[in-house]
């Protein structure tokens, strides 16, 4: 099939002589379906149509799990695309990859294109940057958790929506209020460990694992059984016992709940912020995450979420050329802020960010700033700008787990915790191991 | 007594077993060789590098406290699949046998949930018994009882037993359906004659004449819900609440598909197989013995 292509295109080129070079080939793969996948194909589109000398193909290989295994099986079979996308997860062991994947940076210099780290949103970034300051992926879409409030659902329960909700103090007696009133799911969330971990940790300047959460050395530990962490899974397990809280999977599967109206607050990532639009048929309204006012220095910023693009290793300099090309048309204002608006995740430059301010698009959105004003507000310290582990994925089902039990009733937030760091250090040293 | 067919040369019997052999060496025995020779390394996912361990995998699984759980989730999952899926098929399998009127209509429906792809099948169960929006959780809600399969195990074990047996008991069925019509009709009907009841022919002359199909599917159904039950699990429970569904096979795929494991999974498979192969091994030894051909 695709020798006859091939054939068809070379008969085709000689048969119109030498009216157009050959065009570069430069493969993508993602994991984008469904709207997504339709926006990303006509981003792609849209470049193809500005320039003659390279052309993208995009092709979706799966969920992130998905893309990443068929991009690793690819490389072993030295059949690897030009770009991989790659979910916050994987960074680790795309980053500790040397010899698989060429660095952004790197990219960019060889081809001689323009590139200007400073452009990105320092939030967003920091995520995929090495502690010397050199960006090694280019984000892409990226999210941050937000509070999702059904407002209708307060009025109900005799609470005023334009209530304090800014801090966990003040959401405890609203859950109160919610659950006398005979609500039966006051508040749920959407990935767990993501929001009320990772986030946690970041957003109140403690450390999620030792070695600036990993970015500075494989040899890191896990670190989230600290007092803050602890304190908040506690006040989770209890919500959880009270029937405050409602946990409804490790996923996203809380969002149908409150889609259907049932949850009157939700966790979850900015991105939601179109399937809630669409779905809800109540008055909804997007808040920033509270924040334990207890604690010391908080709100820091929250982390991201949601996947970058790697280089890949073993291309010919043209390739590079139209890959840098191509990573630098993303990222122009007016495909960024499309992006934006359309999808709910952050926009990664501050340009796109000040075009989207400019086309009056949060006057008309209101709360579609909220996430990015809560990543920006300040400046991300080693305990926020990211999380660097191997192994991540493991380490999350495992931190799934622990979680489970406390809202099961069965473990005590501090036991829990304990043992996920203790299961969780194995497999850093594991991957450590791999990767030395 | 053993009948023994003899071939008088050796060029005809070699020529007849060569594609089996080829095909056996080609997708048995070199997948095989190669997990056992990589669950000896921790490779990094790209295979840039690779660390050679011994038998530091095997000794890293098996101090690990949640991989030896897993054994037993297991045997309970393996277990409960196989009464299920077998004891649900053979029921059916005596009714339609039975059926005088429209049989073909009910075997033919009966056969169908075989068409669904296990990942589908998972999918569909799982919106049955959605904790909250799920059809079968909200009639059970109404008569008081409050699923919830994302926090409670034994409910999570319940239900990736019955999506993983639902579409196997059609298979069961098919054989148990043959294995009934195969049964000679002048021997039961002697035996009823004879004054035997329904339940005491069964017990005495169909089950005994079963005996072939019921061992073959015994085997077949064990190696099933052994290694083919990752994509419900994948799909309802993702191994959870805790560990209570993380079985072997679920384990193995996670480990290697998702987090890149490599040494830990071709270790784990290399235990599955041996375990597996144990476990072909007693059946064949011990309850083979009580078949009669």
């Amino acid at each position: 099939m695709k020798f006859s292509i091939l054939s068809g295109v070379l008969a085709a080129s000689t048969a119109f002589g030498s009216a157009a070079q050959a065009q570069t080939e430069i493969q993508w793969w993602h994991a984008f379906t469904g709207r997504l996948g339709t926006l990303l194909a006509e981003q792609v589109d849209t470049f193809n149509a500005s320039q003659s000398d390279y052309k993208v193909v995009a092709s979706h290989k799966g969920n992130y799990s998905e893309t990443l295994n068929a991009g690793i099986a690819a490389f072993r079979a030295g059949e690897q695309p030009d770009i991989l996308m790659v979910f916050e997860v994987g960074t680790a062991t795309m980053m500790a990859a040397k010899g698989a994947v060429k660095p952004i940076y790197q990219v960019m210099a060889d081809a001689g294109e323009p590139f200007d780290p400073g452009a990105y949103l320092a939030a967003v970034k920091g995520y995929y940057t090495t502690t010397d300051g050199q960006m090694l992926s280019l984000p892409y879409n990226s999210s941050t958790p937000v509070l999702y409030v059904n407002r209708d659902a307060l009025s109900a329960a005799g609470i005023d929506p334009d209530t304090d909700l800014s801090t966990w103090e003040k959401v405890g007696p609203v859950l109160d209020k919610l659950k006398a009133s005979g609500s039966t799911c006051p508040m749920t969330t959407a990935w767990q460990s993501w929001v009320h971990l990772e986030n946690l940790s970041a957003y109140h300047n403690v450390p999620f694992a030792s070695k600036e959460n990993g970015f500075a050395g494989l040899d890191t530990q896990l670190e989230f059984n600290g007092p803050v962490q602890v304190k908040h899974i506690d006040q989770m397990g209890k919500w959880a016992k009270d029937g405050k809280f409602i946990y409804a999977g490790r996923r996203n599967e809380g969002g149908a709940n409150f889609r259907g109206g049932e949850c009157a607050l939700f966790t979850e990532s900015s991105a939601g912020y179109a399937g809630v639009k669409a779905e809800a048929k109540f008055a909804f309204e997007i808040r920033p995450l509270p924040y334990w006012a207890s604690v010391e220095g908080a709100p820091q910023n929250t982390i991201i979420g949601g996947s970058s693009l790697w280089v890949m290793e073993g291309k010919s300099d043209e390739a590079y050329k139209g890959v840098a090309k191509f990573l630098n048309f993303l990222s122009t204002p007016e495909i960024q802020a499309k992006w934006h608006q359309n999808t709910g995740y952050l926009p990664i430059t501050t340009a796109a960010y000040d075009l989207t301010k400019e086309q009056g698009f949060y006057k008309e959105n209101p709360g579609t700033d909220v996430a990015i004003i809560q990543m920006t507000s300040k400046a991300p310290t080693p305990n926020s700008k990211g999380l660097r582990l191997g192994s991540f994925d493991q380490i999350r089902g495992i931190i799934d787990e622990e979680l489970e039990a406390v809202w099961a009733g069965d473990k005590s937030a501090q036991e829990a915790m304990d043992s996920a760091v203790t299961r969780g250090n194995v497999l850093l040293r594991r991957f450590e191991q791999a990767n030395r | 007594m053993e009948k023994r067919v003899t071939f008088k040369g050796w060029l005809l019997p070699l020529i007849l077993l060569t594609p089996q052999i080829i095909v056996t060496a080609v997708f048995f025995f070199y997948p095989a060789g190669q997990a056992v020779w990589q669950s000896l390394f921790i490779p990094d996912p790209f295979g840039l590098r690779s660390q050679f361990v011994g038998l530091g995998n095997f000794e890293y699984l098996l101090g690990d406290p949640y991989y030896r759980a897993s054994f037993v989730t297991t045997a309970v999952f393996s277990t409960l699949v196989t009464l299920v899926s077998m004891g649900m098929a053979l029921w059916l399998a005596l009714l339609a046998d039975r059926l005088i009127k429209g049989s073909g209509v009910y075997r033919t429906l009966l056969i169908w949930p075989y068409a669904v792809a296990p990942a589908v099948a998972g999918v569909l169960w799982l919106f049955m018994f959605n904790t909250r929006v799920g059809v079968v959780s909200w009639y059970l809600g109404l008569l008081g009882y409050d699923w919830n399969h994302v926090l409670n195990g034994s409910e999570a074990m319940g239900l990736v037993v019955v999506a993983s047996s639902w579409g196997r008991i059609s298979y069961n069925f098919l054989f148990f359906l043959a294995g009934l019509q195969a049964i000679p009709r002048s021997v039961i009907e002697a035996a009823a004659i004879d004054g035997a009841h329904f339940w005491t022919r069964f017990r005495t002359i169909v089950f005994p004449l079963l005996s072939p199909t019921t061992f073959f599917l015994l085997v077949v159904n064990v190696v099933y819900a052994f290694f083919e039950t990752f994509g419900v699990i994948h799909t309802i429970t993702g191994g959870g609440p805790q560990q209570s569904t993380t079985t072997l096979v679920y384990k193995v795929f996670s480990d290697g598909f998702v987090s890149q494991d490599l040494g830990s999974s071709a270790a784990q498979s290399v235990i599955l197989l041996v375990v597996v192969g144990a476990l072909t091994i007693v059946q064949f030894k011990f309850i083979e013995r009580r078949v009669h051909y």
